[in-house]
Order: structure tokens, then sequence, then C-alpha cells
């Protein structure tokens, strides 16, 4: 396995500023309002429909923003071969909306024919790094591009793993050439879930690979022995503990292309914009700070 | 990997199980944190259903649909990714599920929403333009027409009222609304996507009746023939004018094989 049928170039051209996901409910409100914004994301399979007012409302946002298409669906770390047909609607998407970021997980949904709606964890050993980086060799083969590789949150780990998280992403970055989408909220959740350093699991991560970051809010609760249990679920503000940890990413990183993800109980449109430009007041500040000491 | 099999089997199983080789730092029992996921899945797929369904779930509460739409998740999870049309089987499971018997019309207002959701991710059609139209209507071989409908275009027929039970629901006031309707009446509906809204309105069977053989290629003279053999009142230029109003004709032609 080599990286050298990969298309070079950058795997990720947005702008390092703020993003938002793109909700139904607020898209009228963006064209009338046409704010201030690095870059929008969408979910990939969201838009793998025929027609209608989908298509219509992302073709009129794509025309003014920056876009980030994310897909949840591919089962890359699944146990079965890649399903073709989803590849196939991914690239007729990717050709139509041009995104300046692709990006997919870490984990499996899909398995018997089954599409189980949930980005499912995978034991890290060596025949497991091997079908993850075949699949995305057969991705970017089919999708012409580099695409970004999200680390998982998780809530369990398995017996038969062999290899730390981040050791058995560094090893998939270095085989297929992806980058990665660095999701603080994930490294958080799953460094509280399993008892890890969040800032020794960054340090750990091929950083020069980074193409986005990703910030998310995370629900609390506890497991068996009343240890904390984070719960990812992209249904609230983005915690103070997982802001400190972006600070802390961006002094390896610098001004990186960040994405507030929101998928439940979505607020007013204003509310996801106002943490978009925290997120980008935090770069400033950080490029800023790096400034004074490098004067 | 076999790992997969026995994590995938659990999500979906009725019973809360651990698949085995998990493991928590401190020692602690798997199982809880085995359940997020499960939990992850099933509240998620029995949202999309609530999404897509948001009628049937008002009409029986909430308690109820989840209790359904969970037993629906299992024994029908996704095929697809894309979760847009999932449950397009749901209305024949509800239809077959004894705690529903109670509301007969419950699988049609079902079948109904669905309608409604294809017709509003279906692909975009150009409708014929007016001089196109004019042209065609002026043509003395119109009744050996065939058109193409817009893709968004469907016809439901009910032996219930589900088009007052569906519009009941769009009201400020569901229970005042809903009292008016009587829902042993058969209905029909016409389920069309104008612009970026789906409408639903009810029509006579004589129409529904025409517009299904249009839909299905009949030529556009032997579409009104049917239509006038089922509804003696039927009428034509009324439901002409109700496709030309929604921008529901694509296309016409008069070959004997095309229905384009």
């Amino acid at each position: 396995m080599n990286a050298a049928h990969v298309p070079t170039g950058i795997a990720c051209g947005l702008p390092a500023a703020g993003g938002i996901g793109l909700k139904p409910e607020h898209f009228r409100e963006i064209l009338d309002t046409q704010p201030e914004l690095g870059f929008f994301e969408v979910h990939a399979e969201n838009y793998m429909v025929a027609g209608g007012p989908f298509h219509h409302y992302l073709t009129c946002i794509r025309e003014r923003y920056a876009l980030s298409i994310h897909g949840v669906g591919l089962s890359i770390g699944g146990a079965s071969a890649l399903d073709e047909a989803h590849l196939d609607r991914l690239a007729v998407l990717l050709d139509r909306y041009q995104p300046e970021s692709f990006s997919e997980h870490l984990a499996w949904s899909s398995h018997g024919g089954a599409f189980l709606n949930d980005l499912l964890p995978l034991p890290y050993h060596a025949a497991a790094l091997d079908r993850v980086c075949a699949h995305i060799d057969r991705v970017q083969e089919r999708l012409k591009r580099r695409m970004l590789l999200e680390n998982p949150a998780s809530y369990v780990e398995f017996a038969a793993s062999t290899m730390a998280e981040t050791e058995f992403i560094a090893e998939v970055v270095r085989r297929t050439g992806c980058g990665l989408l660095l999701d603080v909220n994930n490294v958080y959740v799953a460094c509280v879930n399993h008892h890890r350093d969040p800032r020794a699991y960054i340090r750990s991560l091929p950083l020069p690979a980074v193409g986005q970051i990703h910030l998310a809010g995370f629900a609390c609760d506890v497991d068996a022995a009343g240890a904390p249990l984070l719960i990812d679920s992209h249904g609230a503000p983005v915690a103070q503990a997982v802001w400190e940890l972006y600070e802390f990413a961006l002094e390896g990183l610098g001004p990186t292309p960040t994405l507030i993800e929101r998928d439940n109980d979505i607020p007013a449109l204003p509310v996801l914009l106002a943490e978009a430009c925290q997120a980008q007041r935090m770069m400033r500040e950080r490029v800023a700070a790096t400034d004074e000491v490098c004067a | 990997m076999n790992i997969q099999s026995a994590f995938a089997d659990a999500l979906l199983a009725p019973e809360a199980v651990c698949p085995p080789g998990l493991l928590a730092w401190n020692g602690s029992d798997p199982g809880r944190r085995f359940a997020v996921y499960r939990n992850n899945v099933m509240v998620s797929l029995i949202d999309a259903l609530a999404d897509s369904y948001p009628v049937t779930q008002q009409l029986v509460g909430e308690e109820f649909f989840a209790a359904m739409a969970r037993l629906f998740v299992q024994a029908q999870p996704p095929r697809s990714p894309v979760l847009a049309l999932y449950g397009e089987g749901f209305a024949d499971f509800i239809e077959a599920f004894p705690p529903a018997a109670g509301l007969p019309y419950l699988a049609d207002v079902a079948r109904l929403e669905m309608r409604r959701v294809q017709a509003w991710h279906a692909a975009d059609a150009a409708p014929l333009t007016e001089q196109e139209l004019a042209r065609l209507l002026a043509d003395a071989a119109l009744p050996a027409a065939r058109f193409g409908l817009q893709p968004s275009l469907a016809v439901l027929r009910s032996r219930h009222a589900v088009v007052s039970l569906w519009a009941a629901h769009q009201t400020d006031d569901v229970t005042a609304a809903l009292a008016q309707v009587a829902v042993e009446d058969a209905e029909n509906a016409l389920v069309l996507r104008v612009g970026l809204e789906v409408d639903i309105v009810r029509i006579a069977d004589g129409a529904a009746i025409f517009i299904l053989n249009l839909q299905q290629g009949v030529a556009f003279g032997a579409a009104a023939g049917q239509a006038l053999a089922a509804e003696s009142g039927f009428d034509l230029v009324a439901a002409l004018g109700m496709l030309l109003r929604g921008g529901a004709i694509c296309s016409a032609g008069f070959s004997r094989s095309e229905a384009a």
C-alpha cells in the first residue's frame, strides 16, 4: 500500500476561519441576511436526493460561501467492502458542489446490509489498519481527492486492540496520505471516557495533516462504576473544557478552519454564528500572541 | 470480523445484551457503555421516522409512536445511509400492527406522509411553457397525447378521510378541526411539489383516475374516458386546469410507444 496514486494538493481548501453546519431551518435566513462566515458544512447523505428544496438552497448558499461536505455513512471502518453505490453517490455530489473539503469518520455504520445510523467503534490492530487503509485508498482513488479522516468519540474499548488510537490514526495518515479532521470535542469525550490525557492525545497525532477542526457540545452520563461518561450529542453549546483544549490545539496547529457542529436542539442562527466567531477570535488572538513572542 | 457482527446484532436486539470483547478502563460493566450506542441507533432512527411522519405521530401520541417505530426499526432497519426516504414500509407495518387496529385510517395517513416526503425530494423538472401548452391544447390530436408528469406528483386513493385528517393537523386548533372530520369518508389525495412547497389537495374520484391514468402513460382521451366511466360528474376542464396551474405537465408526445 502506498500513497503514490493519491492526488497531491491540499486536502482542505477552506479558509482558516469559523464555520457552522448548514441546517434546513436556517436556509432562508442565511440567504436573507448573508452573515459573514468562513464556510458551511453539510452532511453528504442529507443531499443524496434527486431534487427539491435541499438542492435549491444548497446551490444558492454554495454560490456565496465556501463548503465542506462531511460524510456520515461510508463506514470506512466496516468489516465488509465499501459500498460502491454510496461512493458513486458521493462522487456525484462532490462533482456537483465542488466543496473545498471532504471528510469522513474513523468508524463503521453499516453491517450485513443494514445501516445503523451511528458512528461505531472498531478495535485497533494490524488487520483493522490494513482494512481501513484499503478503504481510504479506494475512497481517494474514486473521488480523485484527498479526504480528511475524523477521530472518533467512543464509549467502549476492545480487548482485541493492540495499538493506541493515535498510533492507529498516525499510521493511516502515513500509509494513505489522507488528512485529518481533528474533532476536539471527540478528543475530550473519548479521553474522559477512557481516562486518558487529551493534551497528550493531541500531541501524539500527526498535526501537520490536520486540515479542519470540529467543535461541539456533549451530554454527561456515568458508567456502571459511576465514572463520568460523556456522550457526543451535538446537542449543546461547546463546553468550556473543549474551548480550552481547542486553544491548546491551536498552539500546535496555527489558524485552522473550525466548524461548530450542532445537530440536535438546534438554536437560532445567531447563536451558532456567535460560537463560530468565538473560534475565529481565538485563532486571531493566538496569532497575535505568537507575533508578540516573535517580536 | 465477528466483533462487528455481534456488535451490530446487539444494537438491534429487542433485549439489552452486551457483545463480547468490550472493555472499560475502570473494569466496570461495559454493558452500560454499550447501551449508549444502542440508544443512539434506536433514538436517531425513531426520530428519523417521526420527522417523516409527524401527523401519524400526533394521531397516536409520542409514546405509542416511539414503541411502534422501535419495533419497525428492529424489523426493517435502513438498508441505505440515505435516510431521507427511510421508512417506506412503515405504512404497511402499521396496517399489520395489531395495537393500531383501532385507527384503521392510520396506515393511509402514513402513506400520505411518505408521498409528501418523496415529493419534497423528487427530481426537479420544468413544466411545459405556456406556448407549448397552447399549441398542445389547440392540436386536433390532443386526445392521443401522452403526458409526462412531474416526478413529485402522486395520487393516493384511500377508504378514509386522509386529506382532511392531514389538513386538520396543519391548523392551530387541531382538536376543533378533527371534530369536523368524518374519518369514514373515502378521499383521494393529490400530492405535488409546486415551487419549493409540497401541496396536498383533495380531489374527486374522476380526477384521481384521470391523473393516475395519465401518469401511467395512458393517452389523454382514454384517461378522460376512464374518469368519466368511474364518475359521471367528472369535470375534465377543472382537472386539467388543476394540473396546469400546478405546473404538473412536463412533456407531451403523440407516439404510441413513448409516454413522453
